[in-house]
């Protein structure tokens, strides 16, 4: 059963076209991730499936209802994270959240969703005091004392540092493990591969790839990526083709990369080649290949370049 | 994970309304600055022109004679007997700048062989008191007879002086001040902060959301004309001739007039500069034109139906009737009929324009 389903979605801000054509689907109890870089169409998607943005034309199916003729008892049952609200500075935590839980019909007890959050020294603090991970986590549990089916993430840890970012990946990970739905956005390719389940891939507007982080990449890119570069010699790129487990080269900048799907049998075939040649190495990397090379195959840009 | 679903009972403190009008009175009591404007200045400043402008025991007034003139002794001596005058003797040489700083109020010349001449600013209202005083004390010790014998009984009323004049209108200003600012900026900074989007994302009601504003206006209310009134009326003696319940309704009633003006100008402005902007803009005309700190018949008669129709002048004018008068409702009904109109015509406008993403 999907729990988001969205169909020839369009958006367009005067000239700029934000979503072009979008359709997705999210499982029921699937953590989804909507990867791409700033300016991809990614806040504005996940606005729309919040019904905080009308697309121009298109179908947006959640929970099995409409937010035409289901508002009030959707926003029930969804908990949503803006990327960038302010919560008020002068209310304290406990405030903060005894406020949201109020709009709610049913909802989590303050304490259990502060505890949830490991805010509990917090507690009676002001917001204005609180960290940057700690406003971020206090928003968290303001998406949660709803006790969301549905919850989406606009860019969740942003801005943070690395510490605060992997606690608040825990948090993530605890909620998903109790069969809930999360939407997520963000341009942090270790994130979706840590928390998410399937990330569709963005760029200007469109979906250009889906499945499993790890599908993608073998599929895309193949398991690892070589990279090397010679410091005396001519390197045949024939050769380079014919060696064991490599699916595609690519030369780049005096460099090499090769695509390799089995870096055990590549490497030393690889090394006698160019032995064999007389290629003096200046450089030789290997690394796994990440969601990151994915999308530089698929677009020729780095996702921050922007 | 998937405890505490069931459907709970709501104590009154965790509804939505009561939740989101603590949270106005939070935000309010814990920003120091929001209290001084509202409380304490209003209070400064009242009992600062209470006290400029107090009644004094009769005022004398410095008057100068020519110096160096055969009958300048004697006319000094003359208006000496007058209580209210205070003559001195002024060389020529600063004739002319203690007249123009005002320290003299008038110059009396009696060089000429006959009579004397005044030289005076016929502008200034003390000036002109002056010259009736000084020629009457002249032309008695010259001999005059008065055919009618008259005699002074002096009254001080309570409701006549400045102070009874401006506590009202202060009165109106703060409610002005405290509606328009209240209201706009609240909203203006939570839609700058995207907090107005983030709580539309919940099921939280729209109406009861704009309900808590009026709630916390309310109570703060009750608080804001209790001091100033009370203020006014204990310590300056400023009198309360209507009733209470009348004076604390028109305060409601304009209270909530200027937090629908509030309202509207909040309605789509998305920097606290832009607000504030636009409130002072609303805000100017009345402070000079409305009647705070002078009557608005001063204006040219033909502007004044527009300064009429202004919602600080309606409220203004009633509060000066129901405190100073004790005017009943039915006199004060065409004010209450302004604000009412102010306050229906804003309201609406800003439902319909008000954007909340």
């Amino acid at each position: 059963m999907s729990a988001l389903a969205l169909r020839a979605l369009r958006k367009r801000f005067g000239e700029v076209v934000a979503v072009d054509g979008l359709d997705l689907e999210v499982r029921a109890g699937e953590c989804f991730g909507l990867l791409g870089p700033n300016g991809a169409g990614k806040t504005t998607t996940i606005e729309i499936c919040e019904g905080l943005t009308d697309p121009d034309d298109g179908d947006v199916d959640l929970l099995g209802r409409r937010w035409r003729d289901g508002e009030h008892e959707l926003r029930e049952r969804l908990g949503i994270q803006l990327q960038d609200t302010q919560l008020s500075e002068k209310i304290t935590v406990r405030e903060t959240l005894d406020l949201f839980r109020s709009f709610y019909a049913e909802a989590r007890a303050v304490d259990d969703v502060i505890g949830m959050v490991q805010l509990e020294e917090k507690r009676d603090a002001r917001v204005g005091t609180l960290s940057g991970g700690q406003k971020q986590r206090l928003a968290l549990a303001c998406a949660l004392v709803g006790d969301p089916e549905l919850l989406f993430l606009d860019e969740p840890t942003t801005g943070l540092d690395p510490q605060a970012r992997r606690q608040l990946w825990e948090l993530i990970e605890r909620f998903r493990a109790t069969g809930r739905t999360i939407l997520l956005t963000t341009h942090y390719m270790d994130e979706a591969e840590r928390l998410c389940d399937r990330v569709a891939i963005m760029d200007h507007g469109r979906v250009i790839a889906l499945g499993t982080p790890r599908a993608l990449i073998a599929e895309i890119i193949g398991e690892h990526l070589v990279e090397f570069s010679a410091a005396s010699g001519d390197v045949s790129e024939t050769v380079l083709r014919t060696l064991p487990g490599v699916t595609a080269v690519r030369g780049q900048n005096g460099g090499w990369q090769l695509e390799v799907k089995e870096l055990h049998r590549t490497v030393p075939a690889l090394l006698a080649a160019l032995e064999r040649q007389r290629v003096v190495l200046s450089e030789l990397r290997t690394h796994s290949a990440t969601l990151e090379d994915v999308f530089v195959k698929l677009t020729g840009r780095h996702l921050r370049d922007e | 994970m998937s405890d505490a679903h069931a459907p709970r009972r709501r104590r009154f403190v965790d509804r939505a309304l009561v939740q989101l009008t603590l949270v106005r009175y939070r935000e309010f009591l814990r920003e120091p600055e929001a209290v001084f404007w509202v409380f304490v200045f209003p209070i400064l400043l009242a009992a600062g022109l209470g006290i400029a402008f107090r009644d004094r025991p009769q005022d004398t007034i410095q008057v100068g004679v020519l110096a160096g003139t055969p009958r300048s002794a004697q006319v000094a001596a003359a208006l000496a007997r007058e209580p209210a005058l205070r003559p001195v003797l002024v060389d020529d040489s600063a004739a002319g700048r203690r007249l123009a700083t005002g320290d003299i109020a008038l110059l009396v010349d009696p060089s000429a062989a006959a009579g004397v001449t005044y030289r005076f600013d016929d502008a200034r209202p003390e000036s002109r008191t002056a010259r009736l005083l000084v020629d009457g004390a002249l032309q008695q010790a010259a001999g005059r007879a008065d055919p009618v014998a008259a005699h002074d009984s002096t009254v001080h009323e309570r409701g006549a002086r400045y102070i009874d004049f401006v506590i009202p209108g202060l009165l109106g200003m703060n409610l002005m001040g405290s509606g328009i600012w209240g209201l706009g900026f609240a909203i203006v900074d939570a839609r700058k902060k995207k907090l107005l989007k983030r709580l539309i994302a919940t099921p939280m009601s729209r109406a009861e959301y704009l309900l808590s504003f009026i709630l916390s206006r309310l109570t703060m209310l009750i608080l804001e004309v209790g001091t100033l009134v009370g203020f006014g009326v204990l310590v300056f003696g400023v009198p309360m001739r209507g009733s209470y319940l009348q004076l604390f309704a028109l305060c409601l009633l304009a209270a909530f007039s200027f937090s629908a003006i509030g309202l509207l100008i909040a309605s789509r402005v998305r920097t606290m500069e832009g607000a504030s902007g636009l409130m002072n803009l609303v805000m100017l005309p009345m402070w000079v034109f409305s009647g705070v700190f002078f009557a608005w018949t001063r204006y040219p008669a033909a502007v004044q139906p527009f300064i009429r129709a202004l919602p600080l002048t309606a409220a203004n004018d009633a509060l000066r009737a129901t405190m100073l008068q004790g005017s009943g409702p039915a006199s004060i009904a065409p004010q209450a009929a302004i604000l009412g109109a102010w306050l229906v015509v804003c309201f609406f406008t800003a439902l319909k324009l008000f954007r909340w993403k």
